[in-house]
């Protein structure tokens, strides 16, 4: 057992990763010398390499391109975005190239690439580098997609989307890297794309991935202590969806409510939303309800709390739902 | 000097004052060191920008103020240079490091310190930050957190001057890293083959946050990739107030005329760490040092005092202007209103009014 922040047992899988296998190679803005903005990458250059450790220059879309050209000759790329909103230079490549190849080629060239991006707000940051554009790629066929809460997680399932012979966009709750949990770096983990109930309960379920596990957690608490049983289950994975534990939630409890920070217009929520009331339309006792971001530009830093879903919304939320 | 513009949360006109009119004498642009009343109002505005960034760097260490920030210490001649260059209707275009530019251009400090201050009064009502800043009546389209971003806006927007048969010009600032983006080699080629009006200035400071251009780039010089466009390319001194000026005069007339974009790149350094948090560990204290003995501003004061152009009264005068007038900024700034969070939900779209598509 060992006690991690996020940020160092994302830092401890790459580290394991390149240990185990001499294909892994990290790629990034700033991730070398500096060990990336949010030091995910500390102390790496110094004991892989700079072979290994590739400091580039500012090129989301190369930088990505040339993972997929890497990828198609063997290699495993780990690609850094710094921030979420500098994605989108490169979603060019991710789209076009990243996610089709392997069909494109019927299985010829393989695309095992993770591109890691921090994502969601709370950080005091602003528009570009507190946004949660999971749904995008959730909606390409073509990837994978994951989202990490904690500690241990975050460890295992870096590991995991790595060795993964995919392409794996892996999103971390850059608010939640400081934050610290026990670790089993002997455990065996579950399976990467598997979701997990985190908190049993009875009455309402409540789901939520990256950051708003923590968010919903809380909102159990003190849903308890006003006699209110939540179930909270951290989806992990969010495509493909693994809503088997869901489902046998929410069988029992009956109601259902999504959170995420991304705007709630189309995100995650609306996709899950469809899905449980197709499995689980006879146990529902009220709608699946979302709580989500609203469908703005990213506000400033002293605005932020405004827009974050909190307790108190995902709170409110569950009162419509028991309000059925 | 004075400009109509609408403004766009009122959706009225408004008369704002405009500050620039280039120096000209018998056609040609006059040096900043060579006259009097430019010189003063240069190294005024080379002094407003520094104590703006440092009154923010303080604002911020004593959290004060939020979200993050970006210092051009060090860099204040390349701004004012190239903008004392452009007439009153021309535009730029500026990135996350935007005070400078946006100063030079002409805007009013106390605004530009309720936008950092996230006040109702600043520029974007609060909502843009430090690294958003738009100030449309100066012709400022905007300070831009993605890097390189600004680079194909500029040409559009001179694009769009051309389509109009104007003479105006935009000038796009960005840094040494944004020339490694595709978005600058999609901007620049684009301007070379419609022949825009567009300067393009570079202000190469050495490092792309850690990275060193000495690694960035194949090439020791942004410039020599205007070749690659078909279009001029020049290095200048960054820190020399006069070589700035006659290097963006020169390609401001040529863009005004027809000639079409040039691409300037102005040597220069910050002294301060990319962002809030930085602890500088790509380069050392010795560079550090030696770039801070090239200080734009003291290189100004001493060439003009040393030519007998100004007085050191003259000098320390312009410096307590802008000393004072940052005071003010943030003790008028700080009086204001905070954003309205109630209003969240505001301007993602054009007003209501303006959507009706039958019309
Ligand atoms: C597309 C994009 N990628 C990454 C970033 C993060 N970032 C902000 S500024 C910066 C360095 C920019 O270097 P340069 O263009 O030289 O400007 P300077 O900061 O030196 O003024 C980086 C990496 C960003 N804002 N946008
Ligand atoms: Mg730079």
């Amino acid at each position: 057992m060992s006690t991690l922040t996020l940020g160092k047992a994302l830092n401890t899988g790459l580290r394991k990763a390149m240990e185990d296998d001499p294909k892994v190679v990290l790629m990034g803005e700033d991730i070398g010398k500096l060990g990336g903005v949010f030091r995910i990458t500390d102390g790496l250059q110094k004991d892989f390499g700079e072979a290994r450790v590739v400091d580039t220059p500012l090129a989301e879309a190369g930088i990505v391109g040339t993972a997929v050209g890497l990828a198609m000759r063997g290699y495993k790329p780990v690609v850094e975005i710094q921030f979420d909103g500098f994605v989108f230079p490169a979603y060019n490549q991710i789209v076009t190239q990243v996610a089709k190849i392997h069909a494109r080629s019927r299985g010829k060239l393989p695309m095992p690439i993770t591109i890691r991006i921090p994502f969601g707000g709370g950080i005091g940051a602003v528009e570009h580098h507190s946004e949660s554009p999971e749904a995008y790629f959730a909606h390409t066929t073509g990837l994978k997609v994951v989202a990490v809460s904690n500690p241990a997680d975050a460890y295992w399932m870096l590991q995991q989307a790595i060795a993964h012979p995919d392409p794996v966009v892996f999103f971390e709750p850059k608010r939640r890297y400081w934050d610290k949990a026990e670790v089993d770096l002997d455990a065996a983990p579950p399976p990467l794309f598997s979701s997990r109930v985190v908190r049993a309960g009875d009455d309402v379920t409540l789901l939520a991935y990256g950051p708003m596990v923590k968010t919903a957690l809380q909102a159990a608490e003190a849903a308890e202590a006003e006699g209110r049983s939540l179930e909270v289950v951290d989806l992990r994975t969010l495509s493909p969806l693994d809503l088997a534990p869901v489902e046998e939630s929410v069988r029992r409890t009956g109601r259902c409510v999504v959170v995420h920070e991304a705007q709630t217009t189309l995100g995650l929520g609306a996709e899950i939303a469809a899905r449980v009331s197709e499995s689980c339309f006879h146990s529902l006792e009220a709608p699946v309800l979302r709580v989500g971001g609203y469908d703005v530009t990213y506000p400033p830093s002293k605005l932020e709390e405004e827009y974050l879903p909190d307790l108190d919304r995902v709170l409110e939320a569950v009162d419509r739902s028991m309000g059925f | 000097m004075q400009t109509v513009v609408t403004n766009v949360q009122t959706r009225e006109f408004v008369i704002t004052a405009i500050a620039h009119q280039p120096p000209v004498q018998d056609g040609r642009p006059v040096a900043p060191s060579s006259d009097p009343t430019t010189a003063r109002t240069s190294l005024a505005t080379m002094w407003k920008i520094r104590r703006f960034e440092e009154a923010v760097d303080d604002l911020f260490a004593r959290g004060l103020m939020h979200g993050t920030m970006h210092l051009s210490i060090g860099q204040e001649a390349s701004a004012t240079g190239v903008c004392l260059a452009l007439r009153e209707r021309d535009a730029i275009t500026s990135t996350h490091r935007g005070h400078g530019h946006c100063i030079a251009q002409g805007a009013d400090l106390t605004r530009m310190m309720a936008e950092l201050l996230a006040k109702e009064s600043g520029y974007c009502r609060g909502r843009g930050g430090s690294m958003h800043i738009a100030d449309v009546a100066t012709g400022n389209l905007g300070a831009n957190g993605i890097v390189g971003g600004g680079i194909p806006i500029a040409a559009g927007a001179a694009l769009a001057y051309k389509m109009r048969g104007e003479d105006r010009v935009v000038a796009s600032f960005f840094g040494d890293g944004a020339t490694n983006e595709g978005a600058f080699h999609e901007g620049l080629n684009l301007a070379a083959i419609w022949d825009l009006p567009v300067v393009f200035v570079c202000e190469n400071n050495k490092y792309g946050m850690s990275f060193s251009t000495e690694f960035s780039m194949a090439v020791p010089h942004v410039a020599e990739r205007a070749a690659a466009y078909g279009m001029p390319g020049v290095t200048v001194d960054g820190n020399d107030l006069d070589a700035v000026h006659a290097a963006a005069a020169e390609a401001v007339d040529r863009a005004r005329n027809g000639g079409g974009p040039t691409l300037i790149e102005a040597e220069t350094y910050r002294w301060k760490g990319h962002s809030k948090s930085d602890k500088n560990l790509y380069r050392t204290r010795e560079e550090i040092a030696e770039w801070r003995e090239r200080d734009p501003i003291l290189a100004f004061e001493t060439k003009v005092t040393e030519s007998g152009l100004l007085t050191a009264q003259d000098v320390a005068a312009a410096r307590d202007e802008a000393t004072e007038a940052i005071k003010n900024a943030v003790r008028e700034a700080n009086a204001g209103v905070d954003a309205d969070p109630g209003d969240l939900l505001d301007a993602v779209f054009a007003p209501l009014d303006t959507q009706d598509v039958t019309r």
